[in-house]
């Protein structure tokens, strides 16, 4: 099949004036990778290494403990300490990569899967556990930790993130010598069908806010694959609303690395938003409650495993000189370690106070809803 | 569920399971009918209560939508103007939100707007409530947006048999449903009588005889209720509960009968307190049986905060307790 018969368009058609029927090219799709699935070294025209082996020792640390973080978090959930978990397991390379690109005022604005990103920057394992364990929906100071709230409600962050951008912009406007940073937004390739999300496009492009959208094409919203979202590469649909965008290989700690640092520089040079394809697999579940054999061939992610974000890391490493076998026993163990942190957080997460529900909906509460209080602990005490 | 030849006149099923043969008679009985939503062909929805209609039917009638809300039901529309009977799936009750405008705006004035010309039957189903330990915005209770807004019906059925039925019948309905299902209640079971409908969609349903006093609840709270109920016998109390069935319209004339020999009202619902449905079928009751009360129509409601985080849900939600405790309130007048 061509590319004009796969856009749905006449195969007849006339080609006399150019740039009348030049849509972005679904067959052609340039994808930034800088290593390679085996490990080895690939140069890109466009993007370049910016971190040297021993530099990207530490990423593959905190690949590792996230990946850890999660496969505990999944094993607590079985257990029943936890009611549900959302693994990230494959998507390890897209959070790394984008924290070490991250300046010290930028901001990320997650959407629900984001739990090896919140703690690289600094949010304790409990708060995540609490959210997955139905104690709290997000007890911390996302203003000091530069990680936003966590978001159920598929899309409706990414506009906030564009409106926090546009005020980083106008701070920026009073103080040209500050930096007020960068918003980078989460998202899946579900999301990008949802109305607010497209609105969230048109309203970083209007204002050319200084924003950082990381697509996280998973290729699966729950049962859904991406091809039901869109007919073009989704990093192709960026252009429609006037947002440069490339693919990066999401499995690639290092192209995430240096793509999202130069789109992270274009918005602090004030030349507006650019949109990240983060091109992966989501190797587990949707969630622990779901059930993929009902909706997709297991030899898929079979194809994927290969394309692993730790061992292609760890390969590129070892034959860089940085990296051995000790080292690896010494990581494996710091993980184990990890893994017994995260089981001891777990009991630390409190079961919420009744009273406390009713104190933090208002700044100053209702006179209604102190005697609702009142009611309610009298009620639950009996 | 048998397979249509072989004739049944009742049989055993889960709630979800009621659901999932309605919609399967519906879409036997009307090609018009298309099932539409995320997540419901191959996996046959987070729920299931979609399973296995898409390998029956086929992908042209269970429809798997893009991720969007507001496009969902704004073709649904669509849809219907062209003379088909959509019924949109929304994953849970805190995702109505997104479609809200074409909920409450569109679908809902359609036949206003054109002078009648215009009929939308699109039933816009899902799940709702909690009790099920959730994260967040999966366990909220939104029938009063729906019963606020002039155009929409809405309805919630309680047991499997309703279920089953009322799915079929919001859909041979020629206006838009709005069928709220009871998510805490998808996997209890009941008996279904496959023979007819034990009663009309808007009716409502006197589902436990007594004297002294009515529970009125509908979808999850009903089974509160009813226990609620067997408790208070226990005390010597004779109470009845009213399964609404019906929130948009009320069925009046039930409601007026059964307060009226009773004398004593408790509306329980999940959603918070204020504005919510209780209020109307309080101020409903005072209107109509203002001489005949014994004791002020009480309410046992969620909390007028945002719904809590699932580990207080237990004491946040109306149940037995809160239920019991508001009728020694209302006997103690
Ligand atoms: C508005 C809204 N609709 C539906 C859902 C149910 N839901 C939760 S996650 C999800 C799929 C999201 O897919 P994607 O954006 O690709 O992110 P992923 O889960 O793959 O990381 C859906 C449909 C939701 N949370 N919010």
């Amino acid at each position: 099949m061509t590319a004009a018969m796969s856009m749905g368009m006449p195969t007849t058609r006339p080609q006399t004036t150019p740039g009348r029927f030049d849509a972005p090219n679904p067959a052609h799709t340039p994808m930034v990778q800088l290593i390679d699935e085996t490990g080895g070294r690939i140069a890109d025209p466009d993007f370049s290494l910016q971190l040297k082996p021993v530099q990207a020792v530490g990423l593959l640390r905190d690949m590792a403990r996230i990946r850890r973080f999660d496969t505990e978090a999944t094993a607590l959930q079985r257990k029943g300490q936890l009611s549900l978990w959302a693994p990230l397991l494959g998507q390890e390379a897209i959070q790394v990569g984008v924290r070490a690109a991250l300046g010290p005022a930028d901001h990320v604005f997650p959407s629900h899967r984001e739990h090896g990103l919140a703690l690289l920057m600094g949010l304790p394992v409990e708060r995540i556990l609490a959210i997955f364990k139905g104690a709290e929906m997000g007890d911390w100071d996302a203003e000091r930790l530069r990680f936003h709230h966590y978001n159920m409600v598929i899309g409706a962050h990414t506009l906030h993130g564009v409106g926090y951008a546009m005020g980083q912009a106008r701070d920026a406007a009073a103080d040209p010598l500050a930096d007020t940073g960068v918003s980078v937004i989460f998202h899946g390739d579900g999301a990008i069908s949802e109305g607010d999300v497209n609105e969230a496009y048109v309203f970083a492009a209007a204002y050319q806010a200084p924003a950082v959208f990381i697509c996280v094409n998973n290729q699966w919203a729950i049962s859904e694959p991406v091809e039901l979202q869109s007919r073009v590469p989704l990093y192709q649909r960026a252009w429609g609303f006037g947002i440069p965008s490339v693919r990066v290989d999401g499995n690639d700690v290092v192209a995430m690395q240096s793509v999202t640092d130069w789109a992270l520089n274009r918005a602090r040079a004030g030349q507006g938003p650019t949109f990240i394809e983060a091109y992966t697999y989501r190797m587990g579940a949707h969630t622990t409650s779901d059930d993929p054999t009902k909706y997709r061939e297991s030899s898929q992610a079979e194809a994927w495993r290969r394309k692993d974000p730790l061992h292609r890391t760890q390969s590129w490493l070892r034959a860089s000189g940085v990296w051995d076998d000790a080292q690896q026993a010494r990581l494996d163990q710091d993980a184990e370690a990890f893994g017994a942190e995260v089981r001891a957080a777990v009991d630390r997460v409190q079961a919420p106070r009744l009273d406390e529900v009713f104190d933090r909906v208002y700044a100053r509460p209702t006179a209604d809803l102190a005697a609702q209080r009142a009611q309610a602990l009298d009620e639950a005490s009996r | 569920m048998s397979a249509g030849n072989q004739p049944t006149t009742s049989t055993t099923l889960t709630l979800a399971k009621a659901l999932n043969a309605g919609l399967r008679a519906a879409l036997a009985g009307d090609e018009k009918v298309l099932l539409y939503g995320e997540d419901i062909g191959s996996l046959g929805g987070v729920f299931r209560v979609t399973d296995r209609l898409q390998a029956e039917f086929g992908t042209d009638r269970v429809m798997d939508s893009p991720l969007a809300e507001s496009g969902l039901i704004g073709t649904a529309i669509g849809m219907a103007m062209r003379g088909y009977r959509p019924v949109v799936e929304l994953q849970f009750d805190g995702f109505v939100f997104p479609g809200f405008d074409q909920i409450t705006q569109q679908l809902a004035k359609l036949r206003f707007r054109s002078h009648g010309r215009v009929a939308l039957p699109v039933v816009v189903r899902f799940p709702y409530g909690g009790g099920i330990g959730s994260v967040e915005n999966h366990s909220e209770s939104v029938e009063a947006y729906f019963t606020h807004t002039p155009g929409l019906t809405v309805v919630s059925p309680a047991t499997p048999n309703d279920a089953y039925w009322m799915i079929q019948q919001a859909i041979a309905t020629p206006d838009p449903v709005i069928f709220l299902e009871p998510k805490r209640r998808y996997h209890e079971k009941g008996q279904l009588d496959l023979t007819a409908p034990a009663r009309e969609l808007h009716e409502a349903a006197v589902v436990r005889r007594g004297e002294d006093l009515t529970l009125i609840a509908w979808g999850p709270m009903v089974r509160t209720c009813l226990d609620a109920a067997n408790a208070a016998e226990q005390e010597g109390r004779s109470i009845e509960v009213l399964d609404l069935r019906s929130l948009q319209p009320l069925d009046m004339p039930t409601i007026l009968e059964s307060v009226g020999r009773t004398s004593r009202a408790i509306v329980v619902h999940e959603a918070a307190r204020n504005y919510g449905p209780g209020a109307e079928v309080a101020a409903r009751l005072s209107e109509e049986l203002f001489y005949v009360m014994e004791s002020p129509v009480l309410r046992v409601t969620g909390y007028d905060t945002p719904y809590p985080p699932s580990a207080v849900e237990r004491d946040w939600l109306p149940n037995l307790d809160r239920v019991l405790a508001a009728v020694d309130r209302s006997m103690a007048y």
